[in-house]
Parts: C-alpha cells; structure tokens; sequence
C-alpha cells in the first residue's frame, strides 16, 4: 500500500477502484437475474401472468326439457347460482367468513375443506361449495370477491320436477356423478362435478338431455373483479324429450293410487307406449336437485314403504288370478283341454295327496271356460294346472313375456321368475314335484311377475298374440334422437280365434257380467279385465300374524276395448285384500283415456263444422295447470 | 474561491443521468397509477423533483468544507428529529416514520438523516490519518452513528437503518481497513447469525424464508417476490408496452409505484429497458466515483463515495429484490419510486456530489 503520493495523502484511487469493479459486478449479477426471468424462458412468467389476469369459467348448459305426449312440459329448469371454491386458492384463515356468509355449518365446512387439501386431486380443480344460492348468499360472494378469491359464482339451470313426485319414477333424478360412476364406460365422458341423471328417464337418456357446457374467459384484476370478457363459447342446451306419457292419464293414476303401496302400468298394447306408470308412495325428485340432504337421504332409505323402488317395473310379486287368462290361453292352444271342458268345483279338490281350497267356499258348481274366468274359479285352473304340467305353464307364460325383462326404456328393470322344471334344478339341484303345478296354474307359489310385464302379456294376449315393447319415448322422437333407430318387432305367437273368443267371453263377463271385476265397468265403454287376489303367505301363516303387510296383494289387469285394445291398465293395490279392490283404480284410468278421447273428438267436430271460429285452445286438465303454476312460481 | 466555478464546472453527465432516470419514473409512475386512487402521483412526484433540483443547487453552492464542519450539529438536530418520529409520528403500515409538520406534506426524517450521515462520516475520517485509523476510532464512529442506526431500526425501518451502515463501512473501507479486521468481523458474523435470526422480528423471518422459497406460500409474504417475478418475466426482450403490463395495470403487482416500480417498469419496457436503467444508475455511479477520484481534500472523497455507497445501496437491494435475489424490504428505488422524502434526499447527495466537483480545482 505504498501508491499514494505525498502531495495527495488521502488518495485512495485502489479503494474507489474497488468499489467500482465490485458495483459493476454485482450490477452485471442483477442483470442475469433479468436475463433468467425475461429472456431464458419468460413463457413460464407470461403463462403465469395470463392465469393471473384470465379466469375460466364455466357456462352450464341447462338440461333438455322433458315434454308429456301431448308437449305438456313435465321437467323443466329455473336459473340459480351455486358458488364453487377453487382449491389451488384456499386459505384456510377465511373459512369462517365463508361458513358465515355461505350459512354452511363451519365445524362441517372446516372437515370438508381438510379432506379436500389432504386428497390427492390435482389442484387447480373447482369444487361445488354451495348450490341454489339465496340471494343473499349470492350478494354476499358478490360483494367479498377481494377477499374470498377462492370463491366464484357460477350461473347453473337446476332442474324443477313436477310437485308431490308426480311420475317421479318414469322421470327419476340428477345428482352429482359419483366415484363409481365416474369409473363406469357408461359415464366416460363427464368430469366430477357434473350432474347426472341418476334413475329413471334422466338416466336412460342422460347423453340427450345433457347439453353442451360453454365457456368464458374473463379479464379479472388482482381484486377478482371482472374487467371485461375476453372470449364467450356459448352453452347448448340438452335436447328436449317428449314421452309416450300422458300427464292427464298420470295424474288421475296417481291420484287414484293415494294413500296406498302398490303401481299402476297403462300401456297401448297397438304399439307399447306407456301411457301412465305409477309407483306409489312416491318421492319428490326436487330433494335431490343440488345434493340431496343426509337427513332426507336416510328417510327415503329408512322408508318401510321403500318410495325409491319403482314398483311398476321392480315389485316382483305373485301375480294371483290375473295369471288364469294365460293358462287358460295355454290349455286351449296346447289341446289338453276342448272348449267345452268342465270342471265341478265343490269349494276345493285333492291334487297328488293334498287338498287345494277354490277361494269360494262353497265351490262354483259345474263350471266351463268363461265362468271359470268371470268367477275365478281356483278348481278349475287347479285341473288346467294338472293336465297342463309346469313346463307347458312355463312355455306360454314366457312367450307372453313373463320371466323376462319386457326391456322398457328404464334402468333396473326386475325380471320376475316363471318356474319350470329347469329352473328348479338349476337353483335348488331338485326335481319338480307336479303338486307344485298346481299353485302356479292360480298365479301362485314360485311364480313372480312385475306389474309392466302383466300389462304386456294380457295386452298382448288380447291383441291375438302380438307383444309389442313397453317404451316411453315415442318412436317419432328415438328416430330423430338416434338416426338409424328400428324399433323392435313385436313378439307373436299363435292364438286359434276361437280360443281368444272364448278367453276374451270370460274378461268380459268378469267386469260386465257381474264378475269378479265388476267394479271397473265403465258405461259405454267395452271394458275387459281379471281380479287377482295373491297371497303373500300362506293362508295359515296369515291368520295367526296380523300384520297388515301380509295381506292378500290385490291386482286387476283391464283393457278396453275387448278386441284389439287401445288401452290396458295394470293395477297393483299391495295388501289389498281382494282384486276387486284394485278394479276401480284401472277403470279411472281407462275411463280418463276415453273421456279424454271423447273431449278431443268433440272440439274437433266443432271445429270442423265451423271451421271460421279460432282454434279451440288445447285440451286443458287440472294436472297441467298444477305444473304450469309451479314453474311460474319459481 | 467563487470566481473559478463556472457552469462548465457543473457536471453535467450527473445531472443528466439522473434527469432522465427521474423522468421514466415520472412515465412509471403515471402507468402504474393511472387506474388506482394516486392517479395524480406522477404530478406530485413532478412537483418533488423540481423541489428536489432546488435543493441540488443549494447543495452545490454552499461550500461542503462548511458543511462537512458543521456536520455535528446537524447530526445532533437530527436525532432530535427522530425522537420527535418516536414522539409525534404517524404510523402508516404498523411503522413510525413520517413526522407531521404544519403546512407541507409529512416528511420521512431518515431519508434526511442520510445526507447528515455522510456529512459526519466523512468530517471523522477526514480528519483521521491512516495511521490513527484504529479499532477505537471506529468504535467511536460507529457508537455515533449507532444512535440514528436505532432509531430508525426500532420504527421500524431497518432497510434505511441498514442504509446507514453501508455509509459508515464505505468510511472505514477508504480510511484504512485492515484484512485482518475483515477476517475477524466475517468471523464474528458467521457465529452471530444464528442469533441475529432469534432476535428477528416474526414479519422479518417471514420476509427472509419467503425471498428463499416464494413459491410456497403464494397468498401469504411471498406474494410480493412471486408477483414482482412474474411481473418482470412477462415483460419479455421488448417489454408489454406503456400502459400495456397487466401485472401493473390489473394490480397484481402490489407497491408497483413505490417499491416495485422497477418491476412495473420491467414488465412494460422489457429486458431491453432494464439494460438501459441500469447503464444509466451504473452511469451515475462512476460518474460521482469519478468525483470523488478527483475530489480536492479528503473530506470531498468520502462525501462523494458516502454517497455512491448509499446510492449502491438503494439501487442494489431495491433492484435485487425485483429479481429475487434479495429479500423483501420497504426500500424505495432511488430517483424512480414515489415519494418526496427519499428524492429529496437523493438529490441533496448529488448536489454535494456536485459540490465536490465545482470544488476540485480549489485546493
């Protein structure tokens, strides 16, 4: 350190040299800094600003409509927010502002959101916090957007059903897509979150009814607040379903089954639309809309009533005498009786060792074909059984349809059992004994049978052999929805005139001849049918228990008019008693077909006859009304 | 010795050099604010700069040996005036360090105390010959100066007090430093820093573990880094254009006309921009090194290094933590960021700068 001169003692040109070379330095080090940052790779950093400033949000398409026969709109949907919750945003410090605001439990909220940061799920996922805002609720996430940035409002069309659950089994639900769905080919292309038909015919045309969700790119600043949309791809709506349904013949099933279990089935056995399917008690699918509630879930489960199951297409029980017209059909065909068979019914008769009771105590007297039928008598179809044998009981029974799925349109369709020899030795390695025959020969013993497959075996066996699919969605509308649709053919079978003469004769008499159906007589109106009475247990099981769930289940299957039938109705009364209990709830329905019908002739003629006046306004009914003013309401 | 200054004696690569820094900060500033209540910052901060060339001449023309002399009764004035901070202060952010004064705007005190600092610190060490440079004279200095560095430190402020320091070890630096004393306080450095990190405040450590990992914890006390990393990495080569960097404009970048305007105006001028600031701030620097090389006494040399060592300071960690390789502190950008006290302050040390200069040939 000698370089200093002595004039100039101070000089410390090394020190301030230093001190340049180790600025110029560390400046040179700042600027690789911005070299790294602007120059090596600033796409990571415009990435990064770009997910700053631009949001994606969804735009939700609504569901597809769903229309009765006649247009009538029996699903629809209202506008409502739900509020989803980003989680690559979340911070645990605002939960209770969220919980308070949102009017979510915080204890609850605080759990979920702790699953949430433990589970695996990539992180920028949205999750639905909250459906169906209040308006409130939704001022509030309005008015937080700074300091809730997790927090996002989106515009989502929630489905509105029908009041008090009407045709809530043919409709069925949404729900969110769940873990096993998601895995399911069935759902392959949905995400979680998204909302899916769960049963019903929300189900079995979820891919229809669901549109197409948009999107929106929206500018936001670093308080959320939305400067301006940068890119709009607007929603597609689902595509709206028209069924074979018909609202007026609905509601008036619906209300003649009040306040008992059982279904009613009304098909058109000319083609197989399902007019009217009924299960009750019902549910109402408006629970479910936006997650069903745990308290409303578990009710539904614990239910003795069991108001899920669809019991038109799924109560698998013992159809009783409404099971007699195809063995009597079988008898004839297979020849092992003549027409002018007879049998003399003392009130019971001894088959294979044992003595079966006809369910008149003092038996019918001689009895042939058509009184067997109008009367229900057990003795002679006991005989019919005897000559028939299982296996011949069975052919016929499932060329009529039962034992297998009729393959309506719905999901989880049972399939009831028609018994046979095979069956037996398939399911319990054991031979049939033939005093079994003779059970099922009335309708009873193993033999099962759902309410829809009653509706499409008698329909079909009154339309001389010809049974077509029970279906909902017309076939007008599967053609345009599926390009390249067929219907199926119908099944047929060979049924000699004379023979359906003799069979028909009989359902006639059993509601216009004072019958066993005389209930379900409709003045004007040509109207066949057959009670059924079943038995849950046996008769000396029941009279020592009285619980009134082991009750005779009370059917009646009717079709009008007797040839070639526009309509026939199923009616199940469970623990009914006694089938002519369940007559009249098929005539309301066949008489509401041709009262409706008879409306529409009459304002056509009018029209017709001046044809100057305005169109009549469309056919009216108190049903449709209620559905109006319930989505006006909302 | 007023007849020899002339106004070819002004230098004029100083004064430009930061006439045109002073500029773009005005441009910056008018940018970043444009859209957020202090939309009129860019006029006050006009407003200041012409107050601060009035204090810049002021500067130059007293005689800085009279300066430099009365240097201690400066300093004694001025912890007066930060007792009054402590006293009488208005907090803003949870610190104390804007005294209220009747009439003008509130004034930041330390800003000031800087000038004062250099002032001192080069009255001592200019009357201190190598060989009086001892371990108990610059204990004497650095008690001295340790009351302001307090003061400010318990604001708190420590940025500015840390300010402080960087005067007083360019002190020592060019009085005489002594390899082995660097090894010793290197030493003791390495084995105080453990406890340095217990005696931290809770906001400091925050500050600290957010600059080394600013990804963690992206809503909380890295939120700064990151931003101020994305800001300047989407403004590419060429820049997003003025009024054009969405960082900025969408206020994403917090502080982004005061502490960060380097990173709004990295985001809107690009690589490009930032070469030619940081040519003009290294411009600036050699220029009043420059100064101080020629600088007529003792007392001239460390008033014009005092100052570069401030001025290194400032730019250095403001810079440094736009780009992430410093920790977040509330420094302002000398001559760019927004504010009236620390431009002030800045073109009072270049007045004296300046001073020196117009000086040189007196001796």
């Amino acid at each position: 350190m000698s370089g200093y001169s002595e004039e100039r003692r101070y000089n410390r040109d090394v020190e301030t040299a230093i001190f340049q070379y180790v600025a110029a330095f560390l400046f040179l080090w700042l600027l690789t800094g911005f070299w790294q940052l602007q120059v090596q790779n600033p796409e990571i950093y415009e990435e990064r600003a770009a997910r700053n400033r631009v949001r994606a949000l969804p735009v939700l398409a609504p569901r597809g409509k769903l229309l009765d026969r006649d247009g009538r709109v029996l699903v629809d949907n209202w506008p409502s927010f739900k509020v989803m919750l980003s989680r690559d945003e979340l911070n645990l410090d605002s939960l209770p502002l969220i919980a308070e605001g949102l009017n979510i439990p915080y204890d609850r909220l605080r759990e979920r959101m702790e699953e949430l940061r433990d589970s695996a799920g990539p992180e920028y996922q949205q999750i639905i916090l909250k459906e169906s805002l209040t308006p409130t609720e939704v001022a509030f996430v309005d008015s937080h957007r700074a300091e809730l940035r997790e927090l996002e409002l989106v515009r989502s069309p929630r489905r509105l059903y029908p009041r008090e659950g009407r045709a809530a089994h043919v409709i069925g639900y949404v729900g969110e897509i769940s873990e096993s769905e998601l895995n399911a080919d069935e759902f392959a292309l949905y995400e979680t979150g998204a909302e899916i038909g769960k049963a019903g015919v929300e189900r079995e045309y979820n891919d229809s009814l669901t549109g197409t969700d948009g999107s929106r790119l929206v500018l936001v600043d670093s308080r959320s607040r939305r400067i301006r949309d940068l890119e709009l791809v607007e929603a597609n709506p689902g595509r709206a379903v028209r069924l074979t349904l018909d609202l007026d013949l609905q509601a008036v099933a619906e209300l003649a089954m009040d306040g008992r279990r059982g279904a009613v089935v009304a098909l058109n056995p000319r083609n197989g639309e399902v007019l009217a399917m009924v299960s009750s008690p019902r549910f109402d699918p408006n629970k479910f809309v936006g997650g069903i509630s745990a308290e409303d879930w578990m009710a539904l489960l614990d239910d003795p009533d069991n108001p899920l199951l669809n019991r038109s297409i799924q109560a698998q029980l013992a159809p009783g005498s409404i099971f007699k017209p195809i063995v009597a059909w079988a008898a004839l065909d297979s020849g092992v009786i003549d027409k002018n068979f007879q049998v003399h019914c003392g009130g019971g008769a001894t088959f294979f060792g044992r003595y079966f009771r006809c369910h008149k105590a003092g038996g019918h007297g001689w009895v042939n074909m058509e009184e067997a039928l109008k009367q229900s008598c057990d003795v002679f179809f006991y005989n019919l059984g005897k000559e028939l044998g299982i296996d011949q009981i069975a052919k016929y029974a499932e060329a009529a349809g039962l034992g297998s799925k009729t393959g309506i349109d719905l999901p989880h369709e049972e399939e009831g059992v028609v018994p046979s020899s095979r069956w037996k030795v398939r399911l319990f390695r054991d031979r049939w004994w033939p005093g079994e025959t003779i059970s099922v020969a009335i309708g009873q013993g193993a033999l099962t049978v759902t309410p829809i497959q009653v509706a499409q075996a008698i329909g079909g066996l009154a339309m001389g052999g010809v049974w077509y699919q029970p279906h909902l969605l017309p076939y007008g509308e599967m053609r345009e929805m599926r390009p390249g649709f067929e219907p199926s053919e119908p099944k047929r079978a060979h049924i000699d005139p004379r023979h359906l003469d003799m069979i028909l004769q009989g359902l006639w008499g059993v509601v216009n001849d004072g019958g066993t159906g005389s209930r379900a007589m409709i003045p004007g109106v040509e109207v066949c049918g057959k009670t059924g009475s079943a038995q849950r247990v046996s008769r000396k099981f029941a009279q020592n228990n009285d619980d009134p769930r082991l009750l005779d289940d009370a059917w009646f299957v009717g079709f009008a008019p007797c040839r070639e039938p526009e309509i026939v109705v199923t009616a199940l009364f469970e623990n009914g008693i006694h089938g002519s209990y369940a007559a009249p709830i098929a005539r309301d329905v066949i008489k509401a077909y041709y009262d409706k019908k008879a409306r529409i002739e009459w304002t056509r003629r009018q029209h017709d006859e001046a044809p100057g006046r305005p169109e009549p306004p469309p056919v009216q009914s108190p049903s449709l009304a209620s559905a109006e003013e319930e989505t006006a309401a909302r | 010795m007023t007849g020899e200054r002339s106004w070819r004696d002004i230098d004029w690569t100083l004064l430009g050099t930061a006439f045109v820094i002073a500029t773009l900060g005005v441009l910056e500033i008018y940018s970043a604010t444009r859209a957020t209540p202090w939309h009129s910052a860019h006029l006050r901060q006009m407003i200041w700069i012409g107050i601060g060339l009035g204090l810049l001449w002021i500067c130059s023309s007293i005689d800085y040996h009279w300066l430099v002399g009365q240097s201690p009764l400066f300093y004694s004035a001025s912890i007066v005036a930060l007792c009054m901070v402590f006293a009488f202060g208005t907090t803003v952010n949870g610190a104390k360090r804007w005294l209220p004064l009747p009439g003008i705007p509130n004034l930041q005190v330390s800003e000031f105390v800087k000038v004062v600092i250099v002032l001192l610190v080069a009255r001592y060490f200019a009357g201190l010959s190598r060989e009086k440079v001892t371990i108990g004279a610059i204990a004497k200095i650095s008690a001295t100066v340790g009351v302001a560095v307090v003061l400010v430190k318990i604001q708190p402020d420590l940025s500015t007090s840390l300010s402080y320091v960087a005067i007083l070890c360019m002190g020592v630096f060019l009085a005489g430093l002594r390899w082995k004393w660097v090894a010793v306080g290197a030493a003791i450095l390495l084995l105080a820093a453990p406890l340095a990190w217990r005696s931290m405040e809770p906001y400091q450590k925050d500050r600290l573990t957010a600059f080394l990992e600013p990804e963690k914890d992206p809503r909380g006390k890295g939120y700064q880094s990151l931003q101020s990393k994305i800001a300047v990495g989407a403004g590419g080569v060429w820049g997003q254009g003025f009024e054009r960097g969405t960082q900025t404009q969408l206020r994403f970048l917090p502080e982004a006309h005061t502490d960060f305007i380097f990173a709004s105006y990295a985001e809107e001028a690009g690589f490009m921009g930032v070469v030619f600031v940081l040519s003009l701030y290294f411009v600036l620097l050699m220029k009043i090194v420059n100064n101080a090389q020629t600088a007529p006494d003792a007392a001239g040399m460390h008033v014009c290094m005092g100052a570069a060592a401030l001025l290194f300071f400032h730019v250095f960690v403001n810079i440094g933590m736009v780009v992430n390789k410093m920790p977040v502190t509330g420094i302002p950008l000398p001559l760019m960021s927004y504010g009236g006290s620390n431009l002030m302050s800045t073109f009072m040390l270049l007045g004296l700068v300046n001073n020196v200069r117009l000086r040189r040939f007196t001796n």
